[in-house]
């Protein structure tokens, strides 16, 4: 029998039952009295200058209550204190086609629309920067004037470990390839939605759909200059975020700075194609790997440079930057390394965290380099990677702690469950299996705003009918991070997840979590409520104890009964212990919190990305079959394995797996965020080709549980590492089908016929170009202007 | 746009409402009838956050004005429990985990309705194309598949025992 009675059981989420009936409110169901709604005016141009913006024309149109420009609202902001280079609308120039200028409320959505288009803005179209190479040589052409560094570079950023140029002078083979991840982005099926409203209080509230309320709750301070004091967040349920919902926007700042004006509720919710322009999704990265390895395939020395398009603004993309060198060492043994890593200025919408935020682009170049190395080799893909595992309890060369470490039982599994090494290699012309292993951090290690308070704070109150009330800031965004509160209260508790009500994403009702980002929320809130509740059940534990005249290390709490376990019929209720424990106590509230420990990083300038107080791994294998005629690449199964330290309830970590590999499926052979001379080229659902159901393949999820010491009952994270392994595990499987690497993503039907057709061994990137024409982004944008117009004539 | 009266009927009621003459049925059943457990995930036919059923039909309700429709019945996932006593997709749902963050979700469960009216015993293919226009970000479908396994068998059950639901597993 399990030692738990709640944790590690197959039950329903606390709060799926409004999702099965229509009842959950996400933000656009919200409808408040006298309320307006708002449209926001987006930038035609990818690069322009503001010389002038006129809402006269808007503001006299029948209905329309109030328009605001980034005049109104001239602090920058930005999610990332040391980086915050936006503003809530578009202050003196636009850099990216969809840029928000100018914000309308309205009497009603149709007349909100209607009125953009009376906003008379006038633009000095400037040249565009539209690729890595034109970002980091054009000195003349700069997208932020004022960043401080060369051309358009972001941010650029340099670390060595260990013995580098030793590991690769006595290398046996060095291996020297570039790749490229194209970009792609989240597609949450909710679009974002918002509604402020400010009350005769001077108080404001801000119903959102944001993976960060507490973050958001400071920029709102910061751009509406009104203390926090007076700011309410409240994180509605999220339709979906995988990272898409992690920045303050545009139509949050607009609809509480209307509704300030108006002292009428405003509500803004954004179309399909807005949120393409929204994005902060996946950078796309070009990347050059160089590893050395020993005889026997030990590697002694890593140099990896990754050159990441940002798009038009920062974002996360200091961390991103960082996260696409960090996670490389924590896999495998890496004696030495250096990373190399820039981020450049685009003029296209800007890119962010999206699930595996930085760390999926170079887990696809590692995992389809080591495929290389074992090929040559001669060893077994898996039987390699076994081999050069990093231990647990361990150090990398980079001075991340590491504690838990699966990798090896999720290879193991992965292997058994597919029967990997009969196949591998041996299948017939068109067929193909591949695998890749990977890792991903439970929570990043240090906080966005540095200082020394919690990470995660929780209260928890019972009542005197027995009832459990957890208080949380993290958002719900349907990774099920409210059951989780709810399965490590009522596991302390000895009640039902049902017993259990968890008031989440609210800035005023529940202590500050930092949010749903990075995989943190099982880790971090799990601990802060594990201590809350704990806290409570001693009190009720030692009330018991005096009543039934036990010691109280007897007493035993499960199925909403206290009991004696010498004699287990001896006991009382739950609610009845509450009331004992009330009695003796006071008001049975407690408070739990949870930062990680200091000693799991090194001590140099960068390493505050990258450590965790516990990875997650997992290994996934694609098994393909790509037809010789058109190109398509079906990829028939993923097994994937992961392990999270321990499942709290594994319907949701086996949802959380199978959801991570269909996405990562998604970008291996599909999904691209592309651009046409900065307009994108597929801001709609059908053009973005998501997979259907009809085009996601079988798959199989498989639960490894090493019980991390730290974590909540064991559990780390399982939302983002499993997205991971998946991609290159189907280019490595195409590989194995028809003897082609594909070293860029997404492989598509075209690039597949087209290597088939010309031979070739390998599609991607040959390195960085720096002899391409400088003028031809902006030819490019005149032609594709020329051409939309002409189209526009004709029909 | 002056607002007409209009009348539909929904879940089994007959309902008159004012509605914009060019809202479309998503509005109409959202804005007018506050029935907000219908999604919009586009509004140009391209997600399946919105599906409801027009006499038993899956149809696109941000594509469907509520004129076409005339006295059809329309199904939205707020009719789809009988009283207290919930669709054994949706408990089926819930055990398997099918919801992750739910938006998809009252297409989905409308989508597949109309697939178990239609055949007790879905294949996994017949499912796959009965879903095939609901887009899901999050489950990969794979828990969706298998929550319509088991409510089918719980169907054939309750059709088998002469029509008695089995006890309900919300406890």
């Amino acid at each position: 029998m399990s030692e738990f009675s709640v944790v590690g059981k197959r039950l329903p989420k606390v709060n799926v039952w409004g999702h099965l009936t229509g009842t959950a409110r996400y933000a656009d169901d919200i409808q408040l009295p006298r309320m307006l709604y708002g449209r926001l005016l987006r930038s035609p141009h990818a690069h322009a200058r503001i010389k002038r913006i006129d809402a006269s024309r808007a503001l006299a149109h029948d209905g329309v209550v109030a328009v605001c420009t980034g005049a109104d609202m001239p602090e920058r902001m930005g999610i990332m204190p040391s980086t915050q280079d936006e503003y809530a609308l578009a202050v003196d120039k636009v850099r990216y086609i969809g840029d928000p200028v100018a914000a309308v409320a309205a009497v009603d959505e149709d007349t909100a629309y209607d009125a953009l288009s009376l906003i008379d803005v006038e633009y000095e179209p400037l040249e565009p920067i539209l690729t890595i190479e034109e970002a980091l040589t054009r000195e003349d052409v700069r997208i932020h004037e004022d960043s401080g560094r060369p051309a358009n570079v972001f941010k650029d950023v340099h670390l060595e470990f260990g013995d580098v140029e030793g590991g690769f002078q006595t290398a046996h083979k060095v291996y020297d390839n570039w790749y490229f991840f194209e970009g792609t982005t989240h597609a949450p099926m909710e679009t974002h939605s918002a509604v402020a409203s400010y009350d005769g209080d001077g108080k404001l509230t801000l119903w959102t759909s944001t993976q960060v309320p507490h973050y958001l709750h400071r920029e709102l301070e910061k751009v509406l200059g009104i203390p926090r004091s007076r700011i309410r967040v409240i994180a509605t349920p999220n339709g979906g975020g995988f990272g898409g919902k992690s920045d303050p926007f545009s139509h949050e700042f607009a609809a509480c700075l209307l509704s300030m004006r108006t002292k009428r509720p405003v509500k803004f919710t954004l179309d399909r194609e807005e949120v393409f322009y929204a994005h902060r999704g996946r950078h796309p990265v070009l990347m050059h790997l160089r590893t050395g390895v020993s005889a026997d395939g030990d590697i002694t020395a890593v140099h990896f440079q990754s050159y990441l398009d940002g798009g038009a603004y920062a974002s996360y993309g200091i961390a991103t930057t960082y996260y696409t060198g960090a996670l490389m060492t924590v896999t495998y043994k890496l004696p030495a390394y250096k990373f190399d890593g820039v981020r450049v200025y685009t003029n296209k919408p800007a890119c962010g965290p999206k699930r595996g935020h930085g760390t999926t682009q170079p887990r696809f170049a590692f995992e389809c380099q080591l495929d290389q190395i074992a090929e040559d080799l001669g060893l077994d893909p898996i039987a390699y990677r076994e081999r050069i595992l990093q231990p647990a309890n361990s150090r990398t060369v980079n001075g991340l702690r590491i504690t838990s470490m699966g990798l090896g039982q999720c290879l193991e599994e992965v292997k058994r469950s597919t029967r990997f090494p009969e196949k591998h290699g041996q299948l017939p012309r068109g067929k193909g299996i591949g695998v890749a292993g990977s890792a991903y951090i439970s929570g990043a290690g240090l906080p966005i705003y540095w200082n020394e308070m919690p990470h995660s704070g929780a209260s928890v109150k019972v009542d005197r009918g027995g009832g459990v009330t957890v208080y949380c800031g993290t958002s719900e965004i349907g990774q099920g991070s409210d059951n989780v509160l709810a399965v490590v209260a009522a596991e302390q508790l000895g009640v039902l997840t049902e017993d259990v009500h968890v008031v989440s994403g609210d800035t005023s009702l529940a202590p500050v979590d930092l949010g749903s980002y990075s995989s943190r929320v099982t880790f971090m809130a799990g601990n802060a409520v594990r201590q809350a509740a704990g806290r409570l059940r001693t009190l009720v534990v030692e009330a018991a104890a005096a009543k039934l005249g036990v010691p109280a290390d007897r007493i035993a709490l499960a199925q909403r009964r206290v009991y004696d376990l010498a004699d287990p019929a001896k006991g009382m209720t739950f609610a009845e212990a509450a009331v004992l424990a009330e009695s003796k106590n006071g008001t049975l509230v407690s408070v739990g919190s949870y930062k990680p420990p200091k000693d799991i990083s090194g001590d140099y300038k960068g390493s505050g990305v990258g450590p965790t107080a516990a990875y997650s791994y997992q290994a996934a294998v694609a098994e393909v079959s790509v037809d010789l005629e058109t190109g398509i690449v079906t990829v028939e199964r993923i097994t994937e394995a992961h392990d999270c330290g321990r499942a709290l309830n594994p319907p949701a970590v086996e949802g959380q797996i199978e959801g991570a590999a269909y996405m990562g499926y998604g970008e291996a052979i599909a999904e691209e965020q592309v651009f046409r001379g900065g307009l994108h080229k597929k801001p709609s659902l059908l053009e973005y080709k998501l997979p259907t159901s009809m085009d996601t393949p079988e798959m199989k999820a498989i639960i490894v549980e090493t019980i991390d010491p730290e974590g909540p009952f064991g559990a780390k994270e399982a939302g983002e590492g499993p997205l991971n392994p998946v991609i290159p595990a189907i280019a490595n499987a195409v590989y194995d089908a028809i003897g082609v690497r594909f070293d860029e993503t997404p492989i598509t039907p075209a690039k597949v016929l087209d290597a088939l057709q010309k031979n070739r061994s390998r599609v991607g990137p040959e390195g960085l170009s720096s002899q391409r024409d400088p003028k031809a982004a902006m030819r490019r944008l005149h032609a594709t202007t020329d051409a939309r117009e002409k189209k526009k004539v004709m029909s | 746009m002056a607002k007409t009266l209009l009348t539909l009927r929904v879940n089994g009621e007959r309902q008159t409402v004012a509605a914009e003459p060019h809202h479309t049925l998503l509005e109409v059943l959202r804005e007018d009838l506050g029935l907000t457990g219908t999604k919009h995930g586009c509004e140009l036919g391209e997600c399946g956050a919105c599906t409801v059923l027009v006499d038993g039909v899956p149809v696109l309700s941000c594509l469907t004005l509520p004129s076409e429709i005339g006295d059809a019945e329309v199904t939205t996932v707020e009719g789809l429990a009988k009283g207290p006593e919930l669709h054994p997709l949706q408990t089926a749902f819930a055990e398997e985990a099918a919801a992750q963050c739910g938006y998809c979700t009252p297409g989905m469960l409308l989508s597949a309705k109309s697939l178990l009216d239609r055949t007790t015993a879905p294949t996994r293919e017949e499912m796959a194309e009965a879903i095939a226009g609901n887009l899901c970000r999050c489950t990969g479908y794979t828990a969706i598949y298998e929550a319509i396994d088991k409510a089918a068998e719980r169907m054939r059950e309750t059709e088998r025992m002469g029509g008695t639901q089995p006890a309900a597993v919300r406890s």
